[in-house]
């Protein structure tokens, strides 16, 4: 089942649109990335789900519900923008906010002190959050979205801000979660993060959606049938593939980079090569997902 | 609703939890009477120490006899004016005063002489040892003796009732509403403005903190702003409770302990004090009867309608400025921002404290009157000072229909505005910007 499915979600201001005809569909238990440069409708898009503004047009599903009020405790939301109460204790803090999305305050409490013995700031609890370090308070903010078991965690620039240490904590608990049978979405300008947690992605740029798939479909897509071979023994080729570039290395050694325009797979070009030269290595150069990225904002931006 | 709750307890404890609570709640009803009693009390010792002040006289008339009195010691000089005031510049005093020959129909000339400039009332204390004298020498000039002179003076009190229209009639004092209406008036007021800035704070420090967006996710943000609203009215009535229950155990405790009497009490024993014995008997007669009178007024006055409608605009007025203060907090990033979109706020609740004063206690049945007490912006104050002179009933529920629409009609508006304004920080809001938010579609 689809964790969340958008149909053509609209969203216009006076003098401009924030989301044109949006359709996005986010399959249950994955990581997907919601990337695109800032400005391009993703935060508007967030708020949507999170039913803090309305969409003018589209319908938005979730777990194959009608997206309603009730589905508040459903979802777990780390906005870009973030904070606490600064006058309040940890304890106070962590109860209220979960009572928020739905908790009896027995539930909260026995799931605020399960979370902050797993995250070892037991001591904190009765802390003003004032009184805590940016990185305390970001262990916090991040328990706060989870606490309620949301089968949907959107997480909005999630690692902006957060020291290396915590980073790698938050980092293990969202796949822990994920794990467990949570949905994430990532909301982020960070390829790093996308190339290294996300198993979907889609692109949003200007308002509009650009691509959407797995990662490895996005990658085939715009993959350009490059291969880095290492080679003893220096040869031309013609016919099949081109040669980018050819670098010598010492002893005969060469890396020559080719472009197989017409090839079928990988395979035909290993059975060319054999014939002309020894292959020591063969690797099918494949695009990061900032060079895709970056490609196709810039490719709109031109047009 | 459950939400709305929850939001309404935690801004409740978040408050009264805090120590700056707990202190204003004890110390204000006991800091503002001890400085007013303070005062009073300085007030009362120096006059009691204070040194007579030293006059010189040049009576050129031959007219006056001056002694001293508690406030003035007299110097009487002889030789010319500009040797007097020689004289006079020599020493520290307080004045020369100069009294020129003069005709006792025509008292003409007269001049005081100062180093500093003196304080009207000792001014009007020579004036009133000079006027005496005068009137003194015009009674012999007339033949009139001063025992006549007291049996002319006459004193006369109206004795206030009010005529209702079924014919019942109730005695009233019109110093006891004007007092009323007074406190009353004022009272809303500081509540109104004290709280609604509250609200305003703790909107623009959800916004600062971030936290706003965290909140919206899990209500709406209508729920969050009226949460918001209510928990402070509870904290503002709950001080408002207290505060009574402490200055009443408070004074009626310390009165009691020191044996003091009330004021008025005082004030009535000094003066009789200081009348001869013939003259207390009579004075005592009357005042048993004014105390009574008072007593009896004070028992006319219906205490209850009076408690009622002044929580009732107290909720009111406060509902329908809290609103536009959460509006007005939505908007701005700081404090300080905040201050354009202020003033027009606290304009007419000014315009009906000011009314208040030069209008309402003045003549409470008048047009103007009658207006400010029913436009909602300013009723709350205008109609709690109005309502102890008595206010038609239809009046009383056109004002109070009109208030409930409009603190509904600021309500809407606002949470219109604040649904769009805690999400945007950073942007520079002027009143086409809040507009522009207003019309946006949810």
């Amino acid at each position: 089942m689809e964790a969340l499915v958008a149909k053509g979600v609209t969203k216009r201001y006076t003098n401009h649109t924030a989301l044109d005809d949006v359709s996005l569909t986010i399959p249950s238990k994955s990581i997907y990335g919601l990337l695109g440069p800032n400005g391009a409708g993703k935060t508007t898009f967030i708020r949507i789900v999170n039913q803090i503004i309305n969409a003018d047009q589209g319908d938005i599903s979730i777990f194959g519900e009608k997206l309603e009020s009730k589905h508040i405790g459903t979802i777990g939301y780390l906005p870009e923008e973030r904070g606490l109460y600064k006058k309040l204790k940890v304890g106070e803090q962590l109860l209220y906010l979960a009572q928020l999305k739905g908790l009896s305050k027995k539930e909260a409490l026995e799931r605020s002190k399960k979370w902050i013995t797993k995250f070892e700031i037991k001591d904190w609890w009765d802390k003003k959050v004032e009184d805590l370090s940016k990185g305390m308070a970001q262990k916090v903010q991040f328990i706060s979205t989870v606490m309620h078991e949301p089968k949907l965690i959107i997480l909005d620039e999630p690692f902006s801000g957060f020291d290396p240490v915590n980073a790698q904590l938050i980092t293990e608990n969202i796949l822990e979660l994920r794990d467990n049978g949570s949905t994430i979405i990532f909301s982020t300008h960070r390829m790093e993060t996308v190339e290294d947690l996300c198993d979907h992605v889609a692109l949003i740029n200007k308002s509009k959606k650009i691509v959407e798939g797995t990662k490895k479909q996005i990658k085939d897509t715009y993959k350009s049938n490059t291969f880095v071979v290492e080679h003893k023994g220096a040869f031309s080729v013609n016919g099949a593939a081109s040669i980018v570039s050819q670098k010598s290395l010492e002893d005969n050694f060469y890396q020559t980079v080719l472009k197989g325009e017409s090839i079928q797979s990988p395979n035909q070009l290993i059975a060319e090569l054999i014939k002309l030269t020894e292959v020591h290595s063969f690797v099918e150069k494949v695009p990061t997902m900032s060079e895709i990225f970056i490609s196709l904002v810039k490719g709109k931006t031109d047009e | 609703m459950n939400k709305i709750w929850l939001i309404i307890q935690r801004e409740f404890l978040n408050r009264v939890q805090k120590k700056s609570f707990l202190v204003a709640t004890i110390l204000v009803p006991l800091i503002f009477p001890a400085i007013i009693g303070g005062m009073v009390w300085f007030m009362v010792k120096e006059s009691e120490s204070a040194k007579a002040a030293v006059v010189h006289v040049l009576d050129q008339s031959g007219k006056f006899v001056f002694e001293d009195t508690k406030k003035f010691d007299f110097v009487i000089e002889t030789e010319g004016l500009d040797a007097a005031k020689e004289k006079y510049n020599k020493t520290k005093d307080f004045a020369l005063l100069y009294i020129p020959n003069f005709e006792i129909s025509k008292p003409e000339g007269f001049v005081i002489y100062t180093k500093e400039n003196p304080s009207i009332e000792k001014i009007g204390d020579l004036e009133g040892v000079l006027q005496d004298r005068i009137r003194d020498l015009k009674l012999e000039q007339y033949n009139i003796d001063k025992a006549t002179l007291a049996g002319l003076k006459t004193k006369v009190d109206l004795k206030q009732v009010n005529i209702t229209e079924t014919g019942e009639e109730k005695s009233s004092n019109s110093g006891i509403l004007y007092a009323l209406g007074f406190i009353l008036g004022i009272l809303i007021y500081m509540f109104v403005l004290i709280y609604g800035i509250q609200i305003m704070q703790g909107v623009i420090d959800e916004k600062t903190s971030k936290i706003v967006e965290v909140i919206v996710s899990s209500v709406k943000p209508f729920q969050l702003m009226m949460g918001k609203i209510i928990g402070i009215a509870s904290v503002g009535l709950l001080q408002f409770t207290i505060w009574i229950l402490i200055i009443t155990f408070v004074s009626s405790s310390v009165l009691g302990y020191f044996g003091l009497k009330m004021p008025q009490q005082q004030m009535q024993e000094q003066m009789m004090n200081q009348m001869d014995a013939e003259q207390k008997e009579e004075v005592q007669a009357m005042q048993n009867d004014k105390v009574g009178e008072l007593m009896g007024n004070l028992s006319q006055i219906p205490f209850a309608k009076i408690a009622f409608v002044f929580i009732f605009f107290f909720l009111g007025g406060y509902l329908l400025y809290g609103a536009l203060f959460a509006a007005v907090g939505s908007a701005v990033d700081s404090i300080q921002e905040s201050q354009q979109f202020q003033f027009p706020i606290t304009l007419p609740l000014l315009v009906g404290y000011m009314g208040l004063f030069l209008v309402i206690l003045r003549d409470p049945h008048g047009p103007m009157s009658f207006w400010l007490s029913i436009i909602p912006l300013t009723s709350p104050v205008a109609m709690v000072g109005r309502i102890a002179f008595g206010v038609p009933t239809w009046e009383l529920i056109l004002s109070m229909v009109l208030l409930v629409a409009g603190f509904i009609f600021t309500t809407w508006v606002a949470g219109r505005i604040y649904r769009v304004g805690i999400l945007m920080s950073g942007t520079k809001v002027n009143y086409k910007v809040l507009a522009k938010w207003f019309m946006i579609k949810n």
